[in-house]
């Protein structure tokens, strides 16, 4: 695994949302690696600081956030401070982006067809090449009748074909990594699984890399071969699916891992209380408040994430303990769940 | 097809609304009192000629009868004759339309030039001092009464600097009705200057956190069409619906603009036959500023489906 080529490299990623009053601190020091062909989950609930993670990456984060700290390296190249110009030739040729709501995604007013000739704009095509390539990206994603749909407006498609047009979109320049903000949140069950094996299907035919972001962990165990579960701003568990789910680590993914259903709890578990503010300082882990394994040092000292096994890092004072009470569920179970 | 038969359907929608506003206008002239034959002949007439005032106007015969008359004379396209000045009313709202459209031309064209480009920076701005700056300056322009700032404007540069006309109607050619049409407009735009860069503000505040303009801005587009394509265009929807539904409302007339500024237009016509009592000038401008109003709403909505193809035409 280890010699595979790096893609991304994540160090350090500070991301505040510097407000006049308070500052929050969106992601307070994520640290990851993507290698090539990977499909890397980013999971916690919302305002765990994942999306604002993937939305640094191509510098779409929303005011007043920005990235304080850190290195984004893209093929060693670090994407933080680049030139607008750079950043352009990064985006979409090299990274795409599918977002969570395609009705919202989408520019309502304007014909599909116009934005995606945007996605070839720096090609300089003739219009019938671009037509012809734009005909090709809609097939491929799997619309019927392309050439009458690329005429029409998002909101005369349904919620799993607007899905599909920004996917075709987003890979119209064949990006080496495609960055997934929650791309089935929206969607129903059904279509959802549709979407999540077109990304995979074509994943795999164009040879991309893949970030996830969800607060779902069946779409993880579905898609993803390593993944990091976020909490507060920081990664807390890292490993790859099997592992996460056969073995986890922390209290939160273990917690997490019994709340999801799996036939056998006469109850759902739930997390008792709320994420931290992140406007405040943390003394501690920020989870120890939420967790029935906390005690002494979890209050006073932030724990370090440390590799507990070759490739688990996970960052909890007291995983020994926690490893007594896991290892609940096969991913099989999670994933047809 | 379907906006045609949506444009028949309105157009003959304004048929009925027409009927009950003739109705009223008619019924309300006559009942808030006073005299036509009195405004006009003077206070000293003698009652004969009062009497002889009332036979050749017709005021004597009952009022629905008036109104038939009224009616029947509209429908063949004879507006009335004016009672205090004995010419067609046709020929009067003639005579007056052109110094109204251009006062209206004049002041939306001044409302975009300045509500366009500040709206449009206080939005990409939001909460900087630009647009503090921009928000209280919306905010002084509707507080000031336009009477005030007519007669302020007038002052300053009328009287004091004495570059433009102070007030009244020089016809002679393009650039004199312009001097004579510069101050008013500006005292006309400034609440319209200040709804529209409100509108415009909000719109591009908006529009800014919309995932398409990051989902635009991921294509590796310039950041000048991510503004020009996705916010500016879309902001423009609403603030051209605003706008033109102003200038419906502009097209009837400022009194109080075209009064201060001794302007000959529908507004100032309007208000002096109502104290004249000239009921069939009043009648028949009231008539054709509600159909003015309601083809520019017409008009609105068919340019705003062309604005957001969201816009459709099923009822």
């Amino acid at each position: 695994m280890e010699n595979r080529n790096v893609l991304l490299e994540v160090k350090d990623l500070k991301t505040y949302f510097v407000g006049r009053h308070e500052t929050v601190k969106a992601v307070n020091g994520v640290s990851f690696t993507l290698y090539e062909g990977d499909s890397f989950g980013l999971v916690g609930e919302s305002g765990c600081g994942k999306s604002q993670t993937l939305r640094s990456i191509l510098g779409l984060l929303k005011q007043p956030g920005r990235i304080v700290g850190g290195q984004i390296l893209f093929r060693g190249q670090d994407l933080v401070g680049m030139s607008p110009r750079q950043m352009r030739e990064i985006r979409g040729a090299q990274i795409a982006q599918i977002f969570q709501e395609p009705m919202t995604a989408l520019n309502p007013v304007l014909p599909i067809r116009k934005q995606i000739y945007e996605a070839f704009e720096r090609d300089g095509l003739s219009k019938a090449e671009r037509e012809a390539k734009s005909v090709e990206m809609m097939k491929l994603v799997g619309i019927p009748e392309p050439e009458k749909r690329l005429g029409e407006y998002p909101h005369q498609f349904s919620g799993g074909m607007r899905q599909r047009a920004m996917i075709a979109i987003a890979l119209a320049e064949h990006p080496a990594l495609l960055l997934a903000d929650e791309p089935t949140t929206a969607l129903d069950v059904t279509i959802q699984d549709q979407i999540l094996t077109l990304i995979e299907q074509l994943k795999g035919e164009m040879g991309m890399s893949l970030i996830m972001v969800t607060h779902n962990l069946g779409v993880i165990a579905q898609m993803c071969n390593r993944v990091a579960v976020m909490y507060a701003g920081r990664i807390v568990e890292m490993t790859d699916t099997v592992t996460l789910f056969s073995k986890p680590r922390h209290p939160y993914t273990k917690a997490l891992m019994n709340s999801i259903p799996n036939g056998k709890q006469d109850q759902l578990e739930t997390i008792s209380g709320t994420p931290p503010n992140l406007s405040m300082e943390i003394v501690g882990c920020p989870f120890a408040p939420r967790c029935k394994y906390a005690e002494g040092e979890c209050f006073t000292t932030l724990p370090e994430l440390r590799e507990i096994e070759a490739g688990h890092l996970t960052r909890c004072h007291r995983f020994d303990v926690v490893e007594r009470f896991a290892g609940l569920i096969p991913v099989e179970e999670v994933v047809h769940g | 097809m379907e906006r045609l038969n949506y444009c028949v359907r309105r157009v003959l929608q304004i048929i009925p609304v027409l009927f009950v506003i003739s109705v009223v206008i008619f019924f309300l002239m006559r009942f808030i009192g006073g005299d036509p034959a009195v405004m006009v002949l003077g206070d000293k007439a003698t009652s004969e000629a009062i009497a002889a005032f009332h036979q050749r106007a017709g005021l004597d015969d009952p009022l629905p009868i008036q109104y038939v008359r009224y009616m029947r004379d509209i429908l063949h396209g004879d507006l009335g004759t004016s009672l205090s000045v004995r010419r067609p009313v046709a020929e009067l709202v003639a005579a007056r339309f052109p110094v109204t459209v251009k006062l209206t031309v004049l002041s939306a064209f001044l409302s975009i030039l300045i509500s366009l480009p500040l709206g449009y920076l206080a939005g990409k701005y939001k909460d900087r001092p630009a647009d503090q700056g921009i928000r209280a300056l919306a905010l002084v322009f509707i507080a000031m009464p336009s009477f005030w700032v007519g007669l302020l404007l007038m002052m300053l540069f009328g009287v004091r600097l004495g570059w433009l006309p102070a007030g009244g109607w020089d016809s002679t050619n393009f650039w004199t009705q312009c001097k004579s049409l510069l101050l008013p407009a500006l005292t006309h735009s400034l609440s319209l200057i200040a709804l529209l860069m409100r509108d415009l503000r909000n719109s591009v505040v908006d529009i800014s956190r919309m995932d398409y303009v990051d989902f635009a801005r991921s294509k590796g587009i310039p950041e000048s069409e991510v503004k020009g394509r996705h916010i500016f265009r879309n902001a423009l929807i609403s603030y051209v619906t605003l706008l033109s539904i102003r200038i419906a409302y502009m097209l009837g007339g400022s009194v109080i603009t075209e009064s201060v500024f001794a302007l000959p237009g529908i507004g100032k016509l309007m208000i002096d036959s109502i104290f004249g009592r000239d009921y069939a000038v009043v009648q028949s401008l009231v008539l054709i500023f509600a159909a003015m109003v309601m083809v520019i709403n017409l008009l609105t909505d068919i340019l705003y489906s062309f604005l957001d193809p969201r816009v459709s035409y099923h009822e």
